[in-house]
């Protein structure tokens, strides 16, 4: 599960000082859920979700991600999730295997449990033909496979997705698209942002519209939809992000 | 930090790292091929040229002395030149090195030696052309024997014992044996190369495991991973150091191999007579000397990296950074820069300076303690500041 209270970042920028990129954000997400955060680019998706996985510290606020505090316990924090976002690419120089082999390592897994995880991932993500070869040459596609794979590979209990499907083929965003359903159907605690409406009316069981670094609404589709009398989500979304222009 | 996570992370850089052609370019065949051949050609043509200098027969002509057959006829009988008949432009001919040198005697030279007479001879030469300058040197070796000649032919005439004009002479003797004479002329060269390739070596991996990883977005995929960012560190920090270590060590067994080679040809060439012989347990003292050096530049390469958004950047703030390095190992190397105290608090150059004394055979124990300890506390220094760089949230995600 993840439980988000009063969550803030700010950054210092030389031209424009102090900027507060997240403003005490607080969620929650639980086990089989999954939460859609949406918002514009520079709304502050990306922030919270890189604070959520540990890889920045909030300047103020805190959370907890799988029973483990952010700010006392990122370790044992990032040794239960699956982070996924379109900046994290892969080497170039290590095969398909060589890659899931190594975050199997980085998670502390014996030999011979890498070993089995990822003969079963590789089997049940049909990935198998290109398990030797090079990421550098894998296509897009593959590319993703070999990403999920890394994510899955200590089988955490939750899942953080940064646009994962941003500029991606059909295809390929479909495919993702099933396997964050899939993890939902595991019983994973799944957030994940986007700025593609259908993508979130089709998956999120909860969505939170963010906007100049705060939370402006928070529901379920149907909540949504009732509380801003909209027809779709792009409406509520114009509607909520537009307060703060 | 836990060493099982910084041995993974290792692992897996030297596996990556040894994939990459740019790598095993500057790790592994830039110092077994290019640097040594460019060390030997240097090498070969200058010891070609200065031996040419010494083993060339001279063309000099004489100006005057026609009434001298005396002082002309030993002029001709003097092995390495050849007297050629004068000429008008024999001066020009020197400048324009078509000849080596003019000899000017006045005339009755020969009747005013006789009488007794202090007489004045010229030598014409270009200076700073190797081969006017050595037959000057041979003119000027012969007229001093041809003088001392006639002052003891003078003496005997009179009756007085030759001896007068030496009362005693000065014999110069060289201790060393001729394997140190070689260390000193060539020691400082060995740590020079040292230091310079494990440097290079350490540069590229340095760029590519930090500014690269951030410009081909893996930086953020392992920051994601449950090991702490000290681990991350560690196992980059020991991938650069072998990348430092294993070139420099290549690049010494590609010039000690060339080297061997090459000396017999070298040594006749340049006519010389010392040895260059150098003790492997000389160079492998010398080598632990470099290794906090290469802890050090593997360190700071990479803080410095880390703080470029991309490759081309990082490359930069790599160049001036690399003047930093060779100007100290240069200055190492020029004759008259001694080991001292003032000397030996300056990172690199001190280390270039206490590994040539070790080459030329002393062991200066009390400057090798302070200088190693020396290096280790700046390479900790080093380090430390990579750890820092590395939790630099502003630095890992500089926009």
């Amino acid at each position: 599960m993840i439980e988000a209270r009063e969550l803030s970042k700010s950054f210092h920028d030389k031209k424009r000082g102090a900027i507060r990129a997240v403003d005490r954000i607080s969620f929650s997400c639980l086990p089989g859920e999954i939460y859609g955060l949406l918002g514009a680019n520079g709304a502050g998706k990306t922030t919270t979700l890189r604070m959520l996985a540990t890889i920045l510290a909030p300047t103020s606020g805190t959370a907890t991600v799988a029973g483990y505090d952010i700010a006392r316990e990122p370790q044992k924090v990032r040794a239960n999730i699956g982070f996924l976002s379109t900046a994290t690419a892969l080497y170039d120089r290590l095969t398909a295997y060589e890659t899931v082999e190594y975050f199997g390592q980085l998670y502390g897994l014996d030999a011979a449990t890498v070993r089995q995880r990822a003969d079963e991932l590789f089997t049940a993500l049909d990935m198998q033909e290109f398990r030797d070869r090079r990421c550098g040459k894998l296509s897009t596609g593959m590319k993703q496979k070999v990403s999920i794979a890394r994510t899955l590979i200590h089988n955490p209990s939750v899942m953080i997705f940064d646009e994962p499907t941003s500029g991606l083929d059909v295809m390929t965003a479909r495919s993702i698209i099933d396997f964050i359903r899939q993890c939902r159907e595991r019983g994973k605690t799944v957030i994940f942002s986007t700025h593609v409406m259908p993508e979130a009316e089709k998956l999120c069981d909860r969505i939170g519209i963010i906007h100049g670094g705060k939370l402006r609404a928070e529901g379920t589709l149907e909540e949504m939809r009732n509380h801003f009398r909209k027809e779709s989500l792009e409406d509520v979304f114009v509607e909520v992000s537009g307060d703060g222009r | 930090m836990s060493l099982r996570n910084a041995l993974i992370v290792y692992r897996k850089e030297l596996r990556d790292m040894l994939r990459d052609k740019r790598t095993i370019r500057s790790m592994i065949v830039m110092p077994l091929v290019a640097f040594p051949l460019l060390f030997l050609g240097i090498g070969y043509v200058t010891a070609e040229f200065s031996g040419e200098a010494k083993t060339e027969i001279a063309p000099v002509m004489i100006h005057g002395g026609g009434n001298s057959p005396n002082v002309i006829a030993a002029l001709q009988k003097l092995s390495g030149i050849r007297v050629l008949p004068y000429s008008q432009d024999a001066l020009h001919q020197v400048a324009e090195k078509k000849i080596r040198a003019v000899v000017e005697i006045p005339s009755g030279f020969d009747a005013a030696i006789s009488a007794g007479h202090s007489e004045k001879v010229v030598i014409d030469y270009f200076e700073n052309n190797d081969k006017s300058e050595e037959a000057e040197s041979k003119l000027e070796k012969f007229f001093d024997k041809y003088r001392q000649q006639i002052l003891r032919d003078a003496l005997t005439a009179r009756g007085l014992p030759p001896g007068l004009v030496d009362p005693f002479t000065v014999d110069s003797k060289n201790v060393a044996s001729a394997s140190q004479v070689g260390a000193a002329l060539f020691g400082g060269l060995i740590p020079y190369l040292i230091i310079i390739f494990s440097f290079t070596g350490a540069t590229y991996p340095a760029m590519d495991l930090t500014a690269g990883e951030k410009e081909r977005g893996t930086m953020e995929t392992i920051l994601s991973s449950p090991i702490s960012r000290t681990d991350v560190v560690f196992g980059k920090f020991f991938t650069v150091v072998t990348a430092s270590v294993v070139t420099a060590i290549l690049a010494l067994i590609s010039l000690g191999a060339s080297f061997a080679w090459a000396k017999p040809k070298l040594l006749a060439a340049a006519h010389a007579t010392f040895q260059m012989s150098i003790e492997p347990s000389t160079v492998a003292v010398v080598a632990v000397m470099l290794l906090p050096l290469a802890v050090l530049f593997a360190s700071a390469l990479l803080a410095i990296s880390l703080l470029a958004k991309s490759f081309r950047e990082a490359q930069t703030y790599v160049g001036p950074m690399s003047f930093v390095v060779i100007a100290p190992a240069i200055i190492g190397l020029l004759p008259g820069v001694d080991l001292n105290w003032k000397t030996a608090l300056i990172p690199i150059l001190n280390t270039s300076l206490v590994s040539k004394e070790i080459m030329a055979g002393s062991y200066p124990w009390i400057f090798i303690a302070a200088i190693f300890g020396m290096t280790c506390v700046y390479a900790g220094i080093a380090i430390f500041w990579a750890v820092r760089m590395f939790n630099r949230e502003d630095v890992l995600f500089r926009a």
